[in-house]
């Protein structure tokens, strides 16, 4: 696992139905390109997170893929409408097999 | 050569462009809440030592665009945030000879809302005006028996990050009396002194020109109640000796250095300059 790597996201924690909210996350990462050697003429391994999923309810709801010229903490902002009561889960998957998960729910107003 | 026959300027566009050329540097008129639930003095009278000087104290915040301030609003948007989040991690991480941690003694970070305000602050026992900085490193040499950190080294600015963030709500209130004073004195004497090729004193920008422009930018009273500050031109918190450092070499002088005595005075001097306005690090500005 690479250091420091921590997610954060921001959901209401109540909607109505067929409300459009929005939805934030970000997770700091250091995002190295593998473009990029050090001071030894050496290439830097490339170390990023290389998808980020959302699911609802156990139904994905955003998938993208990520390559390496994204910038350091990759932020997504995006918005969703709520059908129901639920679970917002998010999962970052880095290029070293970890995964990181985080958790959100949301109530019906 | 070619002409530029079908370009047209709407009427609308134009008197925009017209009404927007002349640039406004003078403070905006705004309340920040952070959260939507804490409230930060951003503007009110100046402490008493400063009659004749100025009557209205402002933080950095009123001098800065939309959406820089916005950024500041909310937690999540607010960049500096992060670093907040790696020292609440090393607050509670048990570091040095003593196997002790921050947490340790002092419990929750969240707990520590009366520290930031109050300095820089006189100790005693050392005999010294001490700035947060110094504190923290006194904590981790005798307390911890951990290494010290590098005065604006990454952990020692993340660390005064996430103490100004828990003292957010409440207002600096640093002591100019009793033995900090000659200190107090000694940053006042720094203060209006003219540095460097330009020659120039802290008070010729922040005292006598804020709200006018400085080339593209807007001067600022140059508040320190923000810091550390992250900037979005560097994308880094800064500390406030940092700042100061900036600004004297942007005199063409030879500046002091982070963590010197002088800066302690100066930072005493100018933290008392902003007694009243509130706690607002990690705020941002660009």
């Amino acid at each position: 696992m690479a250091d420091d790597v921590k997610p954060r996201v921001k959901v209401p924690k109540s909607a109505a139905v067929g409300e459009k909210i929005v939805v934030k996350t970000l997770i700091s990462h250091k995002m190295e390109s593998g473009q990029r050697k050090d001071a030894d003429g050496n290439v830097i391994a490339r170390s990023i997170i290389n998808r980020f999923t959302c699911d609802f309810n156990g139904e994905n709801v955003v998938d993208v893929k990520m390559e390496a010229a994204i910038s350091t903490n990759p932020y997504f902002e995006f918005e969703a409408m709520v059908p129901e009561a639920g679970e917002f889960k998010f999962t970052w998957y880095d290029d070293d097999g970890s995964v990181y998960e985080d958790t959100k729910t949301i109530a019906i107003a | 050569m070619r002409k530029l026959t079908g370009l047209k300027v709407p009427g609308a566009l134009l008197a925009t462009l017209l009404a927007t050329s002349a640039v406004m540097a003078d403070p905006v008129d705004d309340t920040l809440t952070i959260n939507g639930e804490t409230e930060i003095v951003v503007r009110t009278a100046a402490p008493e030592h400063l009659s004749g000087a100025m009557s209205e104290i402002m933080s950095g915040w009123l001098f800065r665009e939309d959406d820089t301030r916005i950024m500041q609003a909310d937690d999540f948007d607010n960049p500096g945030m992060i670093f907040v989040e790696l020292a609440e991690d090393s607050w509670n991480m048990a570091e040095g000879s003593n196997g002790k941690s921050c947490a340790d003694c002092h419990g929750a970070s969240a707990d520590m809302s009366e520290v930031r305000p109050t300095y820089p602050k006189w100790n005693e026992t050392a005999g010294e005006v001490r700035t947060l900085e110094m504190q923290i490193n006194d904590c981790r040499t005798n307390q911890m028996g951990a290494e010290e950190w590098k005065y604006t080294g990454n952990d020692m600015v993340n660390m005064t990050a996430l103490l100004a963030s828990v003292s957010r709500g409440n207002v600096v209130n640093v002591a100019i009396d009793g033995p900090a004073q000659s200190t107090w004195e000694q940053g006042k004497e720094i203060y209006y002194t003219r540095y460097g090729q330009l020659n120039l004193s802290c008070s010729n920008c922040h005292e006598d020109n804020y709200g006018n422009m400085i080339r593209a930018d807007h001067l600022s009273q140059g508040q320190i109640n923000g810091f550390p500050v992250y900037r979005l031109k560097n994308t880094k918190l800064n500390s406030a000796h940092d700042r100061f450092k900036g600004c004297i070499r942007d005199t063409r002088a030879e500046t002091f250095s982070p963590g010197s005595p002088e800066f302690v005075a100066l930072e005493l001097y100018v933290a008392s300059r902003g007694n009243g306005l509130g706690v607002e690090g990690p705020a941002i500005r660009n």
